[in-house]
Parts: structure tokens; C-alpha cells; sequence
């Protein structure tokens, strides 16, 4: 059993390569009991095989890994039977219905027979199968195969879950369902390990963010801490002509910038007062404000001002595969 | 330890495969009607002249006779190559990482894959037989023989069901898969399952009476019509457990390897 004060995943100095190809360079993380901890980073950085590593898939070339309290090589039985794992692709039998599936896991983690019947009626409900619950899997939409994914990973009640990718390629509504998913399980005290190509993921989803680059972590803390690290707030002002644009840049005294459109930019760190001041000089002055717009820095600054590159623009890796 | 597991988990496993042929009649229903379209035309078709040459004068009742044993030879084959189908369907899908994340005792995939293989080369086996006792087979044979007959294709399943267990695995794609095992359907035509081999030409010959098909062929005919066995017996049984042992240290390698990735 692990102490609930203890971190619940620890990595130190993880290394693995894939022949020449570096992956992972002494990567290291911590990861506490009852925590959503989210693994973010571009094309290449090694996320998944993080991931795999974790989920006893792979061994690493070097590094101490425990998980739930067991070393992931010397101990991965009993890794196995504290985790759960959603991968990137649908780990669903085909050929199974969807009641057919969650029974299959039930009966491969040992539950006894009766109990385990009610657990499926109650998983097929909580995830919205319940009347698809007798059709097979080959027939399900993209957002219901995720859904029974998740399910049969949750059916061993796993201490620790990890999810590749949760919902990449689902359409919007399906996302928001995955994300309710994944906070009602904090409330119940499991953790959960995700990685992701969406920052706004990580942003609603994770206590801790991990940003991975090049097979290391190059920042690591809350949302709000990463966002704190870096510049990038700002009100964006927009005026009706030139004339109004330079009486604002007068009275709130700033430069004029050079560019055409009418607008003014106002550094800030997002607090009120700066917001209060700026529109009370624009009054004094007498200048009608046409749009008023508050840039907060969100994940993608972060990702920009930490690696140099634009987390937008970037390849990100979709075609990356946990299960391989 | 997960081996306390082992009847459990494999049980399961083999619960999930008999369903994945019961919901998959296309691939379940080919090694089952096969044989049968087989012995008809073979027995039908050329039956009549080859019989003649087998016994003068036989007819085509000689060569149900000759045929049947090799016939039930030809099905355990056929029946074998649904397993790479399955077993490479399987890797190439995310289910199988699922299983090795559990705490499950590992070669019970595998040993799923192996057990509902040799039920359905079972089925298999009683359908071509009784098709052939409809059609004028007739065996010498007493219940023992009949079952050390049984027995001798039951080795030769498990061990090709093992071997397509490991050509499944090391196929990197469905498709690869139902094809890697093709060079296994040629072998009883290269042996004495439809032709006494004394009638092929003597290079063909020699790799005829060498090869493993032969021996098992001529056991099982030999077990079926209540005569002497001699050497083939042996023979049978020593090509079984060789290719069972091989195959299954094979698949069992693939299974445990390393991902390149």
C-alpha cells in the first residue's frame, strides 16, 4: 500500500533510446497520490514512450521507475495490478460486445463473477453504453469506443491510470464527456497520468503540467505557475480612426506604434488596476474605445517562451503510437 | 505469481476466440467447407481414373479409401492457417498491449489462440469424416485404432497450430499473415495424401518420402485401414513433437521480444 503522502510516481534519470534515436535523456518526474498530472510536448519529445515505460510496456535502457510502489521492471506484476491504461488507439475488442468487453476485463482481473456483473451494468450506465450495451464494438462511433476504452480501463478500479492522447480525434462533445470522465475520478482519489496535444487540456484538466522537449522536462509546476514564468498578458485597445489612437497613446503615454490598424497594446500581468487606470485616462482624454480585448498568456506562450518554438505551428505528434 | 492464474485466465481467453469465430463465420466456416468441396471433386472428378491406378480395377471406391486419410491430413492443415489469421489480427490490434498492461498470467493469449484452434480443427474433422463415410469410405479399423488415428492428427494440429501461432506473430500484417502459411496447403499434394509417391518422378519422390507429410499420411491411413504401421508411425510422431518444440520456442520468443519501438 502507499502512503497517501508519498508520491504515488517517481522517475529518476530515465534513459531510452531507440537505436541511434534519443528519446529520453535523464528525464525525471514526480507524480502525487490524487493528482492529474499532464504530460505536454511537441512531435518527437518521447511522451508516449514515457507513458509506455510507466504502463510496464518497455523497459527503459536505464532509470529508476516505481510506480504505486513497485519497481516497473522488478515488480511489474504488481505495477499491473495497481494501473490502468487508454491508449491513443482503441484497445477494444472488435468482435465483443460492449458488455462483452467490460465482462472480459472482469474476468482478467479476477473479479468474482457476481459482483463484477453488477460493476459492468454500473460502468455501461456512467458512460452512457448502456443501450448500445449488447451491440458489438465494430459498430460504435469514434466518441463510444473511447468511452468503453475508458470503461475497461476504470473496471479494476487501478490506483494509478494513465491515458495516451485521450481524446485526440474525438469531436468536441466527446471531449467535454472524457473530460468530466477524468475529474470525476480525482474526486474518487485515483491519480491520473495524462499526456496530450492540447494545451487547453492540460490548462482544465492537470494540478501539475510537465512540459517534455527533447527527451527532458524543461518546465514543470501548476498552470498558473507556468503562466506566472512568462510575459505575454495584455489588453488589446482598438480605436475608430488614427486621430483617436494618438489622443489614447497621449494620455496613457505611450509610444505610437507603427503599424497601421488603430489599436494600442498595454503590457499588464492581468491585474485589475492596470485595467482601471487605462480606461479612466482614456475617459479623462475623451476617446472612444471601439474593442477592449484581455490576452491572459495561455499554455502555448508558455510552450513558445520555454522552447522557442510555437507549439501551434508545430508538428504535433498524432501519429505517435502507445501501442506498437 | 500470475501463474496461479494460468486455467483461469486461459479459459478466458479461449471463451473470447470461440466467440470471435462464432462471430466471424467467414473465417470459421473456410477450413470447415474446404476439405469437404475437396474430397467431393477429388473423389468425383478424377476419383474414377485414380482409383484404377491404385488398385486395378478399384474405381473411385479404392480411392475414397486411399483419399480420406489424407484428405483429414489436408484439414488439419487448412484449419491451422485460421490461427496465424488470428493470432497476427490480434498483435496488429491495441487489445493486445491492454492485456500486457493486467496483471494476467501472459502465454494465456496465446494458449486462447491454441485451445479454440484445435476445437475447431475438431469440428473440422468430423464434418470431413462424416462426409466421407456418406460417400462410401470404409475404415477396418477398431475403436483403438480409430482413436490412435485421432490422436496422431491431434499431434499434427498442435503442432501446426503452433507453428502459424509464431508465423502469425512475426507477420507485421493481417494480410502477410494468411499468406506466410500457403507453402504449409502445398505440402500434402507433394506427398502421398492424393497419390501413392512410387508414382511421382524420382526427384519429386525423394522429397516426397522425406518430408513430414508422408509419414503422418501414411500412419494415419495405415491406423484407419487396420494394417501394419511400421517406421511411418514413428516418423509421425517424432516430425509432431519436433515441430511443436520449435514452434513453439519460436512464437514464444516473438511473443516475449522487445518492441524495436
Amino acid at each position: 500500500m502507499t502512503d497517501p503522502s508519498s508520491p504515488v510516481i517517481t522517475a529518476v534519470d530515465v534513459h531510452m533510446s531507440f537505436g541511434d534515436n534519443v528519446v529520453l535523456d535523464g528525464l525525471e518526474l514526480t507524480v502525487e497520490q490524487g493528482s492529474v498530472f499532464a504530460l505536454l510536448g511537441p512531435n518527437g519529445a518521447g511522451k508516449t514512450t514515457m507513458v509506455r515505460i510507466l504502463a510496464t510496456l518497455l523497459e527503459a535502457d536505464h532509470g529508476t521507475i516505481r510506480v504505486a510502489g513497485h519497481d516497473v521492471v522488478r515488480e511489474a506484476d504488481a505495477v499491473r495490478a495497481a494501473i490502468g491504461v487508454t491508449g491513443q488507439f482503441s484497445a477494444i475488442d472488435d468482435l465483443l460486445t460492449g458488455r462483452e468487453n467490460l465482462a472480459l476485463m472482469a474476468d482478467l482481473h479476477h473479479l468474482p463473477r457476481v459482483p463484477s456483473r453488477a460493476r459492468v451494468d454500473q460502468l455501461l450506465e456512467r458512460f452512457e453504453l448502456a443501450d448500445a450495451a449488447n451491440r458489438i464494438a465494430m459498430t460504435y462511433s469514434g466518441g463510444m469506443r473511447r468511452r468503453l476504452d475508458l470503461a475497461m480501463t476504470l473496471i479494476g478500479a487501478p490506483q494509478v491510470i494513465f491515458l495516451d492522447e485521450p481524446t485526440t480525434g474525438l469531436d468536441p462533445r466527446s471531449r467535454r464527456t472524457v473530460w468530466e470522465i477524468v475529474e470525476s475520478l480525482v474526486g474518487d482519489g485515483t491519480t491520473v497520468f495524462l499526456t496530450t496535444q492540447y494545451l487547453e487540456e492540460a490548462d482544465r484538466l492537470a494540478d501539475r503540467v510537465a512540459i517534455l522537449d527533447q527527451g527532458r522536462l524543461v518546465a514543470e509546476g501548476s498552470a498558473q505557475e507556468l503562466k506566472r514564468r512568462i510575459p505575454g498578458g495584455r489588453i488589446d485597445l482598438h480605436f475608430a480612426d488614427t486621430d483617436a489612437q494618438l489622443v489614447a497613446a497621449d494620455a496613457l503615454g505611450m509610444p505610437v506604434p507603427d503599424h497601421d490598424s488603430p489599436s494600442l497594446q498595454i503590457p499588464t500581468d492581468g491585474n485589475v488596476a492596470t485595467l482601471r487606470r487605462a480606461l479612466r485616462d482614456l475617459d479623462e482624454a475623451r476617446v472612444d474605445v471601439v474593442d477592449l480585448a484581455i490576452h491572459t498568456p495561455d499554455l502555448d506562450d508558455v510552450f513558445f517562451a520555454l522552447t522557442g518554438r510555437d507549439a501551434r505551428a508545430a508538428e504535433w505528434r498524432t501519429g505517435e503510437e502507445l501501442y506498437r | 505469481m500470475t501463474s496461479t492464474y494460468a486455467l483461469r485466465d486461459s479459459t478466458t481467453m479461449l471463451r473470447r476466440d470461440l466467440r470471435h469465430l462464432q462471430r466471424y463465420p467467414g473465417l470459421s466456416l473456410f477450413p470447415i467447407l474446404t476439405p469437404v468441396i475437396l474430397l467431393l471433386v477429388f473423389v468425383y472428378v478424377f476419383g474414377g481414373t485414380l482409383g484404377d491406378g491404385i488398385t486395378i480395377g478399384g474405381g473411385r471406391g479404392a480411392y475414397v479409401d486411399f483419399l480420406t486419410p489424407g484428405m483429414l491430413v489436408l484439414t488439419v492443415v487448412g484449419a491451422a492457417q485460421i490461427t496465424a489469421i488470428s493470432v497476427a489480427k490480434d498483435m496488429t490490434e491495441g487489445i493486445i498491449a491492454r492485456f500486457k498492461t493486467m496483471r494476467i498470467w501472459r502465454p494465456a493469449v496465446l494458449a486462447g489462440h491454441v485451445f479454440s484452434s484445435l476445437i475447431l480443427t475438431l469440428i473440422s474433422l468430423a464434418v470431413t469424416i462424416a462426409v466421407a463415410l456418406l460417400i462410401g469410405y470404409h475404415s477396418a479399423a477398431g475403436p483403438l485404432r480409430w482413436l490412435a488415428a485421432v490422436g496422431v492428427l491431434v499431434l499434427l494440429a498442435v503442432a501446426l497450430i503452433w507453428l502459424s501461432v509464431a508465423l502469425g506473430l512475426v507477420a507485421k500484417s493481417v494480410e502477410t499473415a494468411s499468406n506466410l502459411p500457403m507453402f504449409l496447403i502445398l505440402l500434402p499434394f507433394l506427398s502421398s495424401a492424393f497419390v501413392p509417391v512410387a508414382s511421382m518422378p524420382a526427384g519429386l519422390r525423394w522429397f516426397a518420402e522425406n518430408q513430414p507429410f508422408t509419414p503422418i499420411t501414411n500412419a494415419v491411413r495405415s491406423l484407419f485401414a487396420d494394417q501394419h504401421v511400421g517406421s511411418a508411425g514413428v516418423k509421425a510422431i517424432v516430425w509432431c513433437l519436433a515441430i511443436t518444440a520449435a514452434s513453439y520456442l519460436w512464437a514464444s520468443y516473438l511473443y516475449n521480444r522487445r518492441p524495436v519501438r
